[in-house]
């Protein structure tokens, strides 16, 4: 048997997973309308492909993926194409978001699908080609694109990869039911992962509360490179940083990936639509999902296509609407509350859950914290809840940061525990969102520092070349003035006074042959001197200068226009008499 | 269907602070109960005039705050307090006595600070210590021990307290005192001169003691604390009176069991240093500081110049525990040394 290792904390709350468990998978059938969000994963939101009122073919692409870290999405039934717009999804912001509304026309007509004979004869890149089209991203509830994840960084090698099938939240059961009821397909979606990931190593992990699917997984995997480990239950060994730790005795560095480790995590619902997209070219489009709480009558497993509103699951599951009161996608640990029954089932639902008020009661009002310890001793992570706490109501960014808020994972363990029922997680949660939007507001403003230094050099710059320009010249200026004094004891203000005298001669002389034409036509001069101005105009206009000289400048031909209109009137005027 | 919006997790565990606290209040019964076995009715009355003296303190000083009494009196903390100091002074104190401890530990030590959660000093040990400063005579009155002397009956006992001038109190040395003042006596004839040592430590003392620690390893299997704090505060005072024990001569410092079982050691290590507002918050900070008090204890019952030490050591570890947070922040998932095994 394997050595499984412990991990600090974790808690064991109430499983609540026999509710679920006591009938078989059943198929939810199809639903009038299908609403299928564009973004169901981590990463960019997929691209729409189709158009309003386009028929499409189940298993078709309707959008391609937006960006590296995305994945497309397909039609899960057939039909038409009814709307692309903002629905209601869930999501913990519970703010509506883009998606594309399929009219489900009930013949479930597929599009031609092809699978690929024989995986072993296909590279490890075509393959996960293949999984990206098949729109596949992590079945346990994160959604990361799965053949992102498989991918890894350039040059990392795997040892290890590892199969989550711990689902260590209380109610949820529909990893458990898939292991038992598909221990086959996990097996066979697994062996492909092993030929794309080449580990040295296969681990499937699985809590010891799960003794059927145990027995059918030893069964599938008898003979295989999978080896199923079991370890105790206790909340959260499902987290991918704790199932690491009881497989392998190791931790993830913070801020790294299980990829520093050489390892891969991937669910067992992932290994599944890996198979069903690689043998029956099948894209993923439909998902198990448990519904239960106490405001269904018959809480149980469905395999439901994607973008199946919730109400519609609830009412097969017999909802009572008045017993329910809140409505949870995922599980009471961390999942999040849903705000309208009309938000559909993603790719990443697991659980639908409706408890009644005494099943789950509202919490109740916060008390201070008597930093009693039990947090600190339920995290998974080591941290110091308390004390987290604590600096949180403070706003202390910086001591939040040295005491490793980013190294929560959010599980709720310590809120759980907490006897004075206080919201630790939300708190932490709020403190991570501030200092995120104040690290980007410090990279905006870093990034304005650097332009305002660069255009400070710019002109410094410029005002140097300026400055060197005029220095430049005044000494030309000089060295000439130095030259003339040498050349003759002239003087430059007898020279210029010269100068000056020389011209007015000049213009006397122009003044006296130019006369007589002037006076014989007034016209003639106003005419040039419009000429000119309306030159001076159209220059000033296309050199682009200061608004004011134009406007001055076209005040000025106007007046010219109307003295010469009226010199011309007054010609004609003398010319009749 | 109106649908909550509320964030996760969505179930919460049993435990709540006013349930940590009534366990608490449970666990002092067996020690409250040797205490009047063995020096009569005075204890009892402390710790129920302490209460009402406590609740209504806590009453006015929330009422000042503007905050729901009903909300917060329902967490017993202020009646934790109280049942700890009414322990913790001598049996047959007078009224007045007991109010002003109660009333500078709910008012000064706790609601001055904010209230529950916000006093950085054990509030019982700051009332204990103000009445020790200004009333050292009240304070260091013992009445004798069931068997060497008179214990009182109920009567005397109302009278002791709320007629303190009409009551003439017998008083004796208690173990602790005794040894403190011996000069030139080994231990053993000490021992056998001086009527109130019994078989490990003082009569009565040593059946308080045991009473204390079966009340506290009952918080102890009930989860309402974790063992670090008194082990180290029991294994540090045990290590230093087994260092000064001296083989037992006119100079020694007493056993480490005549230790163990004197004094406040096991009330002072299950119900006063595990006190977490006021402790260290790790794992590790709890150990040093407990073993912190274990060593102050021991310093200050043999050298210093008051018979007990607890709350003085108490109150010196509550300001040393904000620095002792400081260096013992435990090491977090993935940090450090990578690949540990956990």
């Amino acid at each position: 048997m394997r050595r499984v290792y412990g991990f600090h904390g974790g808690i064991h709350p109430a499983e609540n997973k026999h509710q679920s468990l006591g009938s078989r998978i059943r198929g939810a059938g199809i639903p009038q309308q299908l609403i299928l969000p564009l973004s169901q994963h981590i990463g960019a939101p997929a691209r729409p492909i189709v158009a309003v009122d386009d028929r499409v073919l189940k298993g078709q692409m309707i959008a391609e993926p937006g960006g590296h870290v995305s994945v497309p999405l397909h039609a899960p039934t057939s039909g038409h194409i009814s709307a692309i717009e903002e629905r209601p999804i869930p999501h913990p912001s519970g703010f509506p978001a883009p998606c594309i509304v399929i009219d489900c026309d009930g013949e479930d007509e597929w599009a031609p699908l092809e699978g690929v004979a024989n995986y072993r004869d296909c590279e490890a890149t075509e393959l996960l080609e293949l999984i990206r089209n098949a729109g596949i991203a992590g079945m346990g509830g994160a959604g990361f694109p799965t053949a992102v994840k498989l991918a890894g960084k350039p040059g990392q090698s795997v040892k290890t990869l590892i199969i989550n099938g711990t689902e260590c939240e209380p109610y949820i059961t529909a990893d458990d039911i898939l292991m038992r009821e598909r221990a086959d397909d996990i097996v066979a979606g697994i062996a492909i992962l092993q030929h794309i990931l080449q580990p040295q190593e296969i681990l499937l992990g699985l809590e010891d509360n799960k003794p059927e699917a145990i027995a059918a997984l030893q069964a599938a995997a008898a003979g295989s490179a999978i080896e199923v480990v079991t370890f105790p239950t206790k909340y959260p060994s499902g987290g991918e940083k704790q199932l690491i730790e009881i497989l392998t005795g190791q931790q993830v560095p913070s801020g790294g990936l299980p990829g520093d480790l050489g390892i891969v995590c991937q669910n067992v619902g992932t290994a599944v639509a890996v198979r069903d997209a690689i043998c029956d070219g099948r894209p993923l489009i439909s998902r198990i999902t448990t519904v239960t709480g106490n405001a269904v009558d018959s809480p149980q497993n469905f395999e439901v296509l994607l973008g199946t509103p919730m109400q519609y699951l609830l009412d097969l599951a017999g909802l009572h609407p008045e017993r329910c009161e809140r409505l949870v996608m995922g599980g009471p640990m961390m999942g999040f509350t849903v705000t309208t029954p009309q938000a559909p089932v993603v790719k990443t639902t697991n659980c639908i859950l409706a408890p009644t008020a005494e099943e789950l009661p509202p919490p109740p009002p916060a008390q201070p914290c008597i930093r009693c310890g039990l947090c600190a001793e339920a995290c998974p992570a080591s941290l110091l809840p308390q004390q987290l706490f604590w600096f949180a109501q403070g706003k202390e960014f910086e001591k939040l940061e040295q005491h490793n808020l980013f190294d929560c994972i959010e599980c709720g363990a310590c809120s759980w525990v907490c006897p004075s029922h206080i919201p630790l997680v939300q708190y932490y949660r709020a403190s991570k969102a501030d200092i995120l939007q104040q690290r980007r507001e410090h990279a905006k403003s870093e990034q304005a520092r650097l332009r305002f230094e660069a255009r400070q050099a710019r002109l410094a710059q410029e005002e140097e070349e300026r400055e060197a320009k005029r220095a430049a010249r005044k000494a030309a200026a000089e060295k000439r003035a130095a030259l003339a004094e040498q050349g003759g004891e002239e003087d430059p203000i007898q020279a210029a006074i010269e100068r000056a005298k020389a011209k007015k001669a000049a213009q006397q002389a122009g003044d006296a042959t130019a006369a007589t034409p002037a006076k014989a036509s007034p016209e003639a001069a106003l005419r040039q001197k419009l000429a000119k101005s309306e030159q001076r105009l159209a220059q000033s206009i296309t050199a682009g200068e200061d608004a004011k000289i134009v406007s001055a400048l076209e005040a000025t031909v106007q007046r010219l226009k109307d003295k010469l209109a009226e010199a011309e009137a007054a010609a004609t005027e003398t010319g009749t008499d | 269907m109106a649908l909550m919006r509320v964030s996760s997790p969505h179930a919460h565990g049993s435990y709540s602070t006013g349930m940590v606290m009534r366990q608490v209040l449970l666990a002092t019964v067996p020690g409250v109960f040797v205490l009047t076995l063995f020096f009569g009715f005075g204890t009892l009355i402390n710790v129920l005039w302490a209460c009402l003296v406590g609740l209504a303190c806590e009453s006015i000083a929330l009422l000042l705050r503007g905050r729901s009494l009903a909300f917060y009196l329902k967490d017993c903390s202020a009646l934790v307090t109280c049942v700890l100091l009414g322990i913790a002074l001598p049996p047959y104190a007078p009224w007045w006595l007991i109010a002003v401890g109660v009333a500078a530990s709910i008012l000064m030590a706790k609601q001055l600070y904010g209230g529950l959660g916000y006093n950085p000093f054990n509030p019982a040990m700051v009332g204990y210590v103000v009445l020790l400063i200004s009333f050292p005579v009240q304070m260091t009155a013992w009445a004798p021990p069931r068997g060497l002397g008179d214990v009182p009956g109920l009567w005397e006992a109302l009278q002791a307290c709320f007629l303190p001038a009409r009551y003439d109190a017998v008083t004796m040395a208690t173990p602790l005192d005794v040894l403190r003042q011996n000069q030139g006596l080994l231990l053993e004839d000490l021992w056998a001169q001086t009527p109130q040592f019994g078989r490990w430590a003082g009569i009565g003392w040593e059946w308080v003691n045991l009473a204390f620690l079966a009340g506290g390893l009952w918080l102890l299997y009930r989860r309402i604390f974790t063992w670090h704090a008194p082990v180290a505060m029991l294994a540090s005072l045990a290590l230093m009176a087994t260092l000064f024990y001296d083989g037992g001569s006119s100079s020694s410092g007493g056993s480490p069991l005549f230790h163990l079982l004197s004094g406040a050691t096991m009330f002072g290590a299950f119900f006063i240093i595990t006190d977490p507002v006021s402790s260290a918050v790790s794992v590790r900070g709890r150990l040093v500081f407990g073993a912190l008090i274990g060593v102050l204890v021991y310093l200050i019952r043999v050298w210093g110049n008051y018979p007990d030490a607890v709350a003085f050591a108490v109150l010196i570890a509550n300001f040393a525990a904000p620095f002792i947070d400081h260096y013992t922040q435990p090491r977090v998932y993935g940090h450090g040394k990578s690949g540990g095994a956990g």
